[in-house]
């Protein structure tokens, strides 16, 4: 229904170019091609809007550190359509010949566009998409991400359950990758633990009829429930949850996403949920308060984690083009160099694993008056196990 | 399963169907007894649920949010039926499908272009807010209660005006013999545009009813709509009556099927359709 919106905005560029040094002059004539592959309608279309504005604003910032290269964006919207992607990176990597794809926020598009993109000269940064197998069995020296894999949020969750004293869990989430992966990463921690999961159910997404499961959730009287819902269906559970009385009886844990964009929407019924998660909006670390501010300045209202995200993936370009001198055409330097990277993130600063995937905190935050309080670090530098990467 | 729990369940069951009959009770209306196949009417639930968000917001108040979106949906309907709707009354249903689509397509991006992508929730009204203790364990919101009773008070009132008034009289010889009617000297064209404004209303009506109990989001419209659908094939066309019995067993079946098989549940309801027709091809109540 959406025709391709290409718009390839020249216009930055131009104001680019204009700190012209000498070095400059050099790289001159061939400019930067980032490909942008994000949902900019549909339902997930708040989330690709955040992570272009995030990339933007990184590479506007640092323009003093591209030492004259110029940057084209190109932008096409994934619809969040899986069966759109493959044909739209092939027009990046043939038609439009970008450097960089920076993409895509769902999964199952990650999918496709890996599939296209995997072992080229172009290099693909996700930032967003969790996939596990994206930096696992399909992991490709040119593909990074600067979000997160599934296991990453969840995987500490069950070490705080455990901590917490909580030995009987219930688990729910939907029926698909994330949710799958969510729910095994909780369990893997939480049962080498000594936990157990006495109930775990998986419902076909993107089905919020959680009433029964609620009532059976009363009924069954677990010590703590674990969770993966995002967006309508994390509010919805909550707002379920809380409708039933459970709020305050039984405690409620959940992979971040829980409660990120939804609070302002699940008022009083989010309170006390603890979730863990790679950002918090109210990390009290520099880089986080002086992104915030930034980001605010130049859109007029503040960041969320995907336009963090985004930020991020802008850094490890302009990083790596200010390592390599402006000179970007050698991919092997271009991979070596982003390998060895240290991203000063809003989220605090981290480092790409083998699989090139963040190895960063994972953050314990519980809802308190509306907002993500950050509790401890519920894991320091945590790395993705990459489980059948081989490279 | 506990007695206990069963009986949760079945209280769960219930609430969801009696809401489903009053998302399908407009469909049952337009589409059942007045013949116009209007896919768009999952858009109008929608419509309903972001006006009274939108509303609250502003006003703070719910029931006159409620009434005033109730009223918005209203005149939408008259619109939307003397614009468009009316010059397909002699048409085929696949031009009606081609022209409701298009509308679907059309108030999504309205959605998107007034009210943005971010999913949203509406709080419960403060009067209704609180929960009455059910078993020992749980609890249950009052303002759910009062939900399923307006759902029941809207299904008495619709079954009293189509079965037993002179304008559901109307309504129903209109959908036999449009001409005969028109020649016994009834204003048909009005009494049209008045019955589909009704049922877009009550679309609207369940979208503001269910707003506080759901999360208002991008899509949330298509979702209800097949489910609609199918609750008005297995009640059988036209039938008030059909359509809530229809809507109180998927209610019911579809809560048991989340709870005893998960992963199923989202078939259950349509292979208890496919049965339902095998048996009665014309739906439980067809006339």
């Amino acid at each position: 229904m959406n025709p391709i919106k290409t718009l390839a905005s020249t216009a930055l560029a131009t104001t680019l170019a204009a700190g012209l040094s000498t070095s400059a002059l050099a790289a001159a004539g061939d400019p930067v091609k980032i490909g942008v592959m994000l949902p900019f309608s549909g339902i997930y279309a708040q989330l690709g809007e955040a992570g272009r504005d995030g990339l933007r604003l990184a590479l506007k910032q640092r323009v003093d550190q591209l030492h004259g290269a110029e940057i084209e964006f190109v932008e096409l919207d994934t619809e969040a359509k899986p069966s759109r992607a493959p044909e739209l990176a092939s027009s990046l990597l043939n038609q439009h010949k970008a450097d960089f794809v920076i993409g895509p926020v769902h999964s199952g598009v990650a999918m496709g566009m890996i599939k296209m993109l995997r072992g080229k000269d172009t290099i693909m940064i996700i930032p967003n998409a969790g996939s596990a197998a994206a930096t696992g069995p399909l992991c490709s020296p040119n593909v990074f991400r600067t979000s997160f894999s599934s296991w990453q949020p969840s995987y500490p969750m069950g070490k705080v359950a455990l901590d917490k004293g909580y030995k009987k869990v219930y688990a729910i989430s939907w029926n698909y990758g994330m949710g799958r992966e969510s729910l095994d990463a909780f369990a893997e921690s939480f049962e080498a633990g000594g936990g157990e999961i006495v109930e775990k159910v998986l419902l076909p997404f993107p089905s919020t009829n959680f009433q029964s499961h609620v009532s059976d959730i009363a009924d069954e009287q677990p010590d703590a429930v674990f969770t993966f819902f995002a967006g309508g269906g994390a509010i919805k559970f909550a707002k379920d949850y809380d409708a039933m009385g459970l709020r305050g009886k039984i405690p409620l844990l959940g992979s971040g996403f829980l409660t990120e964009g939804t609070l302002e929407a699940q008022g009083p019924a989010a309170e006390g949920i603890m979730t863990g998660l790679h950002y918090a909006e109210q990390l009290d670390i520099p880089e986080n308060h002086e992104f915030r501010e930034a980001f605010n300045t130049e859109y007029g209202h503040y960041p969320d984690i995907y336009a963090v995200q985004g930020y991020d993936a802008g850094q490890a370009i302009a990083d790596t083009i200010d390592q390599l001198e402006g000179d970007i055409s050698d991919k092997q330097a271009v991979i070596s160099t982003m390998e060895k990277l240290t991203i000063d993130s809003p989220r605090g600063a981290f480092t790409f694993s083998r699989a090139h995937n963040p190895i960063q905190n994972i953050y314990l935050r519980e809802v308190k008056d509306g907002v993500n309080v950050v509790q401890t670090v519920a894991a320091q530098a945590l790395e993705d196990p990459a489980r059948g990467c081989k490279i | 399963m506990s007695t206990e729990l069963f009986f949760v369940q079945l209280i769960n069951g219930i609430q969801y169907g009696l809401l489903l009959f009053l998302i399908a009770s407009g469909l049952t209306l337009v589409f059942g007894v007045m013949g116009i196949l209007n896919l768009a009417h999952g858009s109008m639930y929608m419509v309903g649920a972001y006006l009274v968000w939108y509303f609250v917001a502003v006003t703070g108040s719910f029931t006159a949010s409620a009434l005033l979106s109730a009223a918005i949906a209203l005149g939408l309907g008259i619109l939307i039926e003397r614009l468009l709707i009316q010059r397909l009354y002699n048409r085929n249903h696949l031009d009606q499908v081609l022209l409701t689509i298009g509308m679907i397509f059309v108030f999504n991006s309205l959605q998107s272009i007034l009210w943005g992508n971010d999913p949203y929730g509406v709080a419960v009204p403060e009067a209704l807010s609180g929960s009455v203790p059910f078993t020992d364990n749980s609890s249950y919101p009052v303002y759910r209660i009062f939900a399923a009773l307006i759902c029941i008070a809207i299904a008495v009132a619709l079954y009293f005006v189509v079965s037993k008034t002179r304008l559901g009289m109307l309504i129903r010889a209109g959908e036999s013999n449009r001409e005969m009617v028109e020649a016994l000297g009834v204003n048909i064209k009005s009494l049209y545009t008045i019955v589909f404004a009704i049922g877009v209303m009550l679309a609207a009506v369940s979208g503001i009813i269910a707003a506080p109990m759901r999360s208002i989001v991008p899509g949330m419209g298509e979702s209800v709509l097949i489910t609609c659908f199918v609750v008005v094939v297995i009640g059988g066309m036209g039938s008030i009556k059909g359509a809530f019995v229809g809507a109180l067993m998927v209610g019911i079946i579809s809560t048991f099927a989340t709870v005893l098989m998960p992963t199923l549940s989202n078939m259950i309801i349509y292979i208890f359709m496919i049965l339902v027709l095998l048996v009665k091809p014309q739906g439980l109540f067809a006339k």
